[in-house]
C-alpha cells in the first residue's frame, strides 16, 4: 500500500503509469540491470550497444558488460554526433541504443526527441539515463527506458527509478523472483521509496521557480568567469543545457590545487581533472569534448544556494586562479 | 628550427606549462616538439594551442608538434 502510494507519486512525475516504473538499489542498479535487461530481450536481433561518448560511466560499464559498444562521439559542447548516432543505430545487429537525457558534467541536454524518432524507426529501444535531469529538467518523450536517481533530487541514497515504456521487452539474465519484475531482487525498501517519492513531489512544485533562478545565476556566473580571468575555457552548451550546472577550465592550473583552495574558501565544488582523479585519467567527458581537461571545476547550485554565495564565488575564483599560476611562474 | 621538450614523466598540467614557458624562446614559424606521456596531455595540447591561437602540427601517440604563430 505505502509502496504502492510511492511508486504512483513517482510515475506520476515522470509522465508514466504505475505498472512502468520499476525501483531498484540505486540509479547505477537500475542502469546495470535495466541495459542488460533490454539487451538481452533483443539477443536475437544481435548484441550491439550504441551510446555516447559522453554516457556517465555507469552506462559505460553496463554496456560492455551487457554487449558489443559502439560510442559516438559529440562536438565541443558535448553534444551528440546526431547523424553519425542515427547512422550506427540503423547498423544490422543493434540491441539497443543508450544515450542520457543531458551531460552530467557540463550540462548539455541531449536530443533525445530527435534521436528516439531515429531510434523508432529502426525498430531499436532506446535507454535514457535521466539522472542529471530528473527533478531539474524535463526529459523529452520517447525513449523505451529511463533510469534516475533519487539522491540526485534531494532524496535518499539507495533507491533508482527504471522506467520501461509497455512493449519495451525485459530478459533478466538473473535469477527472476516475483519482485519488480525480478529486475531488482529482494524487497524494496519503502520508507526509502517514500522518502525519494516525498522529496521528488517537493522539488517539482519548486522546480519552475528554482530552475528559473539558477539558469539565470549559471548565466551570469558563465559571463563573469569568462570575463574575469584569462586564459579561461567555460565549457558546454550556453542555452541548450542544464539550469543548475557551470563547468570551466583554467589553464595552467592544477584542477586540485583550485579544488583545494576553494574548499578553504567555503565552496565545494567538483573536478574532472585527471589529477583529482583516482585512475590519473581525464574526465572522459571533456576528453571526448576536446577540450581542456586541467584546472576544471564543476559547479552545482542546490536549491540553499543563494545568490550572495554565488557572486562570492565570482569575487573570489580570479584571485585563486591568479596565485596558482603565479606558484608555477604563469 | 625546432625546440625539443622532453615532458615525459610530468602531470598535467606541467606539460602545457612548460610548452607554454617555451614559446617565447623560438621565432614565429618555428615548431617545438613536445614529448609528454600523461594521458591529459593528448586532450590539453591541442586545447592550449586552440586557446592560444598557436597550430598544432601533428600529435602522434606521446609526441605534440607546436608551430608559433604569434
Amino acid at each position: 500500500m505505502l509502496l504502492d502510494n510511492a511508486r504512483a507519486v513517482l510515475a506520476e512525475a515522470l509522465g508514466i503509469r504505475p505498472d512502468e516504473l520499476y525501483l531498484t538499489t540505486s540509479g547505477t542498479a537500475a542502469i546495470h540491470s535495466g541495459l542488460g535487461a533490454v539487451a538481452a530481450a533483443r539477443r536475437r536481433v544481435g548484441a550491439g550497444i550504441v551510446h555516447s561518448a559522453v554516457e556517465h560511466s555507469a552506462v559505460l560499464h553496463g554496456a560492455a558488460a551487457a554487449g558489443t559498444a559502439t560510442e559516438v562521439g559529440v562536438d565541443s559542447l558535448g553534444r551528440i554526433d546526431v547523424d553519425a548516432f542515427a547512422s550506427a543505430v540503423r547498423e544490422p545487429g543493434v540491441a539497443v541504443a543508450a544515450l542520457q537525457s543531458a551531460n552530467h558534467e557540463v550540462g548539455t541536454r541531449q536530443p533525445i526527441g530527435e534521436l528516439a524518432e531515429a531510434c523508432k524507426a529502426a525498430g531499436v529501444p532506446l535507454f535514457v539515463d535521466g539522472a542529471a535531469s530528473i527533478g531539474h529538467d524535463v526529459v523529452p518523450a520517447g525513449w523505451s527506458a529511463l533510469t534516475a536517481s533519487a539522491h540526485k533530487w534531494g532524496g535518499p541514497a539507495g533507491v533508482g527509478l527504471l522506467a520501461v515504456r509497455k512493449g519495451t521487452r525485459l530478459a533478466p539474465a538473473w535469477p527472476v523472483d516475483e519482485r519488480e519484475d525480478g529486475l531488482s531482487p529482494g524487497h524494496p525498501n519503502i520508507p526509502a521509496a517514500l522518502a525519494a517519492a516525498a522529496a521528488l513531489q517537493a522539488r517539482l512544485t519548486e522546480a519552475d521557480e528554482l530552475n528559473r533562478q539558477h539558469r539565470a545565476w549559471i548565466d551570469e556566473l558563465r559571463q563573469r568567469v569568462a570575463a574575469e580571468i584569462p586564459d579561461v575555457e567555460v565549457v558546454g552548451d550556453p542555452v541548450d543545457r542544464l539550469p543548475h550546472i557551470l563547468t570551466f577550465s583554467c589553464l595552467y592550473v592544477d584542477g586540485e590545487a583550485l579544488v583545494t583552495a576553494l574548499d578553504a574558501e567555503g565552496f565545494s565544488v567538483s573536478s574532472g581533472s585527471a589529477c583529482t582523479a583516482s585512475t590519473l585519467r581525464p574526465s572522459h567527458v571533456l576528453a571526448a569534448m576536446g577540450v581542456l581537461t586541467h584546472g576544471n571545476v564543476r559547479v552545482s547550485l542546490g536549491r540553499t544556494s543563494t545568490y550572495d554565495e554565488v557572486d562570492r564565488f565570482v569575487k573570489v575564483l580570479p584571485g585563486l586562479v591568479q596565485r596558482i599560476r603565479a606558484e608555477v611562474g604563469m | 628550427m625546432n625546440l625539443d621538450l622532453d615532458c615525459r614523466g610530468l602531470l598535467c598540467p606541467l606539460p602545457v606549462i612548460k610548452l607554454a614557458q617555451a614559446l617565447p624562446s623560438v621565432a614565429v614559424g618555428d615548431t617545438i616538439t613536445v614529448l609528454a606521456d600523461d594521458p591529459a596531455a593528448a586532450t590539453d595540447i591541442p586545447a592550449w594551442c586552440r586557446m592560444r591561437s598557436q597550430e598544432l602540427l601533428s600529435a602522434t601517440e606521446n609526441q605534440y608538434v607546436v608551430r608559433r604563430l604569434n
